[in-house]
C-alpha cells in the first residue's frame, strides 16, 4: 500500500513559527487515526528536529512518510553540520548562544529526546554541507 | 447531541465569514446557506460573534419554561453581575430574579467556592494526570474530546459550578417545600451556548442536573425594570469575591489557590496551549485554566457588555465583598458523587477520516491528490473554509468536485475552448501566460 507523504518547509531563525510543522503533522496523524502514544512520540521528535533546524542550521525541510507500521521523519538541512555527533547526543550539550537560551531553548535535550522517543535515529552530517536526521517510530 | 448554536436560514446569505472563523472547521455553506457539522461543533459561539447578518443564534430556554414547574430555582453565573451599570451589590440582581418568576436563588459563584474548598481539602489530590486541566469551560471540554484525546486524563474530574449548584439547590428546595424533585425547575443563567448545551447534555455527568439554561442577555433585559427603585433587599447573596471571580480568566486558579498555574483565554490561544501540553512542552505549572472566550466567561457571546467593561465592574463589586463565604457543611462530607464526574468523557474522533487506518490512509492520498489540483486560494466559494477542507469534503462524500469554481472553469474550457475565459469574472480568469515563457 502506498505510504502517505507529508513535507514541510522550516524557516531559519523563525522561533514564532517553529512548531508549526509538528502541529500540522499531528493533525494529519489524528485524521489517519494513529494511536495517541505514537502521535505523541512523532510530534516530540518532529518538534525537536524542527527547532534544531531553526536554531542551528538556518532552516531546512521536514519530510514525513507514514506506512501501516511506521512513521519515518526525515529532517534535511544545508546548515553547518555537526562536528562531533557523539558529543551532540549527550544530554546537556549545546552550542546555543545566549539569545537562544533566553528564549528557553539550548538545554541540550533535543537530540537526546529524539533518541528517546524514536525507535531508530540516524544522523548523517557533513561539515559545511548540512545534516540529515532520520527518525523512525514504530506503530504498535 | 443537540447543539445550542443554530443557523437562521432566513437571515443567512451564505457568505464565508463563519466558515473561515470556526476554530474546528465545523461550518460549510450548502445551497447558499451555512450548515453546521454537528460532530465538530464545540458550541464556542465564535460564529455567533462574527456573523455580519446575525444569522447564527444560540437557542436557550425561555423564561416561559418556568411555568412548567411549581417551584423554580435560578442558578445565576457570576458573569451576569458584570452586565449592569451602577450595580452596588449582587443582592440587587438576586432580588430582581425573585421578581421575574424564580422562588429561590443558588449562585454558581457559591458552588465555585464549595468546589474550591473541596479541592483544597482533597487529601489524595486529584486523580487526574499533571498538569491538571480545568474542567470548567464546556467548549474546551468538547474540544479536548474531539481533538486532544490524550489530554482527557488531565481533566480534573469536577463538575461545573452551575451543576453542583443545581444539585444542591434541588435538594434544598425539596426539603424546604416538600415537593418532589421533578416539580422543581432549576435553571442556570449562562453566558454562552456551550453552557446551554452542557445544561442539557453534560460532558461529565451521566444525567443532566439542570432543567434548562437561560441566556444572560434575555434575563438582563427582563431584570432592568424590577431592578429599578428596589428597596428592602433580601440578603440573598451567599458567595464571596472568590466565587464571583471565576467569571474572569484566572478566577478558577485563584479560587483553588493554585500556586503554579497558567490561565489562558480565547479559543485560538487555548488550542495552542493544548498542542503544547500534548507534546509535553507546556509552561512549568501544575494547573492550566482554559476559557474559550476572551477574558473568560465575561466574554461569553450571550452576555451584553464588552468583556473588559464587565470585568472592571466585577472587580468593583468584588472589592466590596468578603473574600469567601463560609460553608456550613464540611466539604468532605459532600457526596463525592455530586461533586465529581459521574462519567468519563470519551474521545469522539470528529476529524478521523475513517475508523479503519488503511482506509483512512487511502482517503488521505486521494485528498492530497485533489488538493494539489486546487488553486490554493482558499476563496470559500465552494462552501469550505479552505482548499484542503474542500478536498476532504469531496473525498468524504460531503461535496462534489464541481463545487469548486476553478474545476468548473477547467471543464468550461474543455467544452467551449479558451474563449470561454472572457465570460468569467476577472478573478477567475486564467492568467495570461507571459510571452516568451513555455
Ligand atoms: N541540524 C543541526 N545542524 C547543526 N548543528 C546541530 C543540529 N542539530 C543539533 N546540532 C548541534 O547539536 C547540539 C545539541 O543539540 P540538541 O538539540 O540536543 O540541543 P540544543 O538544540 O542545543 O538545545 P535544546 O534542544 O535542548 O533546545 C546543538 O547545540 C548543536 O550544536
Ligand atoms: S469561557 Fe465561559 S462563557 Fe466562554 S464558552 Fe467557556 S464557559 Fe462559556
Ligand atoms: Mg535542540
Amino acid at each position: 500500500m502506498e505510504p502517505v507523504r507529508l513535507s514541510y518547509p522550516v524557516e531559519g531563525g523563525d522561533f514564532i513559527q517553529a512548531g508549526e510543522a509538528s502541529s500540522k503533522m499531528k493533525m494529519t496523524l489524528k485524521k489517519l487515526g494513529l494511536p495517541a502514544d505514537v502521535i505523541r512520540k512523532a510530534a516530540i521528535c518532529m518538534y525537536e528536529g524542527e527547532i534544531n533546524m531553526v536554531i542551528h542550521a538556518n532552516g531546512g525541510r521536514a519530510d514525513v512518510e507514514i506506512t501501516m507500521d511506521q512513521i519515518t521523519l526525515r529532517m534535511v538541512d544545508q546548515g553547518p553540520g555537526i562536528p562531533d555527533v557523539a558529543r551532540a547526543m549527550e544530554e546537556g550539550y549545546s552550542t546555543a548562544g545566549p539569545e537562544v537560551r533566553s528564549l528557553g531553548f539550548g538545554a541540550g535535550m533535543g537530540l537526546p529526546n529524539m533518541k528517546r522517543y524514536s525507535d531508530e535515529l540516524h544522523i548523517d552530517t557533513e561539515l559545511g554541507k548540512g545534516t540529515t536526521v532520520i527518525m523512525k517510530i514504530k506503530i504498535g | 447531541m443537540k447543539h445550542a448554536v443554530v443557523l437562521d436560514g432566513t437571515r443567512c446569505r451564505g457568505c464565508t465569514t463563519c466558515i473561515k472563523n470556526c476554530p474546528t472547521e465545523a461550518i460549510r455553506v450548502r445551497q447558499g446557506k451555512a450548515a453546521i457539522l454537528s460532530d465538530r461543533c464545540i458550541d464556542c459561539g465564535r460564529c455567533i460573534q462574527v456573523c455580519p447578518h446575525r444569522a447564527i443564534r444560540s437557542v436557550s430556554d425561555s423564561l416561559d419554561r418556568l411555568k412548567d414547574f411549581r417551584y423554580c430555582v435560578a442558578v445565576p453565573e457570576p458573569a451576569l453581575y458584570g452586565q449592569f451599570r451602577h450595580l452596588e451589590q449582587v443582592d440587587q440582581v438576586l432580588n430582581g430574579l425573585l421578581h421575574i418568576g424564580f422562588h429561590k436563588i443558588f449562585e454558581a459563584a457559591k458552588a465555585a467556592e464549595i468546589l474550591a474548598e473541596y479541592v483544597a481539602r482533597r487529601i489524595e489530590g486529584s486523580p487526574a494526570k499533571f498538569p491538571l486541566i480545568s474542567p470548567q469551560c464546556p467548549a474546551i471540554l468538547r474540544l479536548i474530546r474531539i481533538r486532544f484525546p490524550r489530554l482527557i486524563p488531565h481533566l480534573d474530574p469536577l463538575v461545573m459550578p452551575m451543576e453542583l449548584a443545581a444539585t444542591l439547590a434541588r435538594k434544598e428546595a425539596c426539603a424546604e417545600t416538600g415537593l418532589p424533585p421533578e416539580e422543581i425547575g432549576v435553571f442556570a443563567i449562562v453566558p454562552c451556548p456551550a453552557k446551554v448545551t452542557a445544561a442539557h447534555s453534560p460532558e461529565g455527568l451521566s444525567q443532566p442536573v439542570l432543567d434548562g439554561a437561560l441566556s444572560i442577555r434575555d434575563v438582563y433585559l427582563r431584570l432592568l425594570r424590577p431592578m429599578e427603585g428596589q428597596n428592602n433587599l433580601l440578603p440573598l447573596s451567599a458567595s464571596g469575591a472568590t466565587g464571583v471571580g471565576v467569571a474572569m480568566s484566572g478566577g478558577a486558579s485563584h479560587a483553588r489557590q493554585a500556586k503554579r498555574y497558567v490561565a489562558v483565554d480565547g479559543i485560538e490561544n487555548c488550542i495552542q496551549m493544548l498542542e503544547e501540553i500534548e507534546d509535553g512542552r507546556q509552561p512549568d505549572v501544575d494547573f492550566i485554566e482554559l476559557a474559550a472566550c476572551t477574558q473568560g466567561c465575561v466574554g461569553g457571546c450571550l452576555t451584553v457588555e464588552n468583556p473588559y467593561a464587565a470585568k472592571m465592574r466585577l472587580r468593583r463589586l468584588m472589592d466590596e465583598m468578603s473574600p469567601t463565604s463560609s460553608w456550613p457543611a464540611e466539604p468532605e462530607e459532600l457526596d463525592q458523587e455530586i461533586i465529581t464526574f459521574s462519567r468519563t468523557p470519551q474521545y469522539s474522533p470528529a476529524f478521523r477520516l475513517d475508523p479503519d487506518r488503511a482506509e483512512a490512509m487511502a482517503k488521505h492520498l486521494r485528498i492530497q491528490a485533489l488538493e494539489a489540483s486546487l488553486p490554493g486560494l482558499h476563496c470559500g466559494s465552494c462552501g469550505a473554509p479552505n482548499c484542503r477542507a474542500f478536498a476532504e469534503d469531496v473525498v468524504l462524500g460531503r461535496a462534489s468536485a464541481d463545487d469548486c469554481i476553478f474545476k468548473v472553469r477547467e471543464r468550461m474550457r474543455d467544452v467551449a475552448g479558451p474563449e470561454s475565459d472572457a465570460y468569467l469574472p476577472p478573478p477567475f480568469r486564467q492568467k495570461k501566460p507571459r510571452e516568451g515563457s513555455e
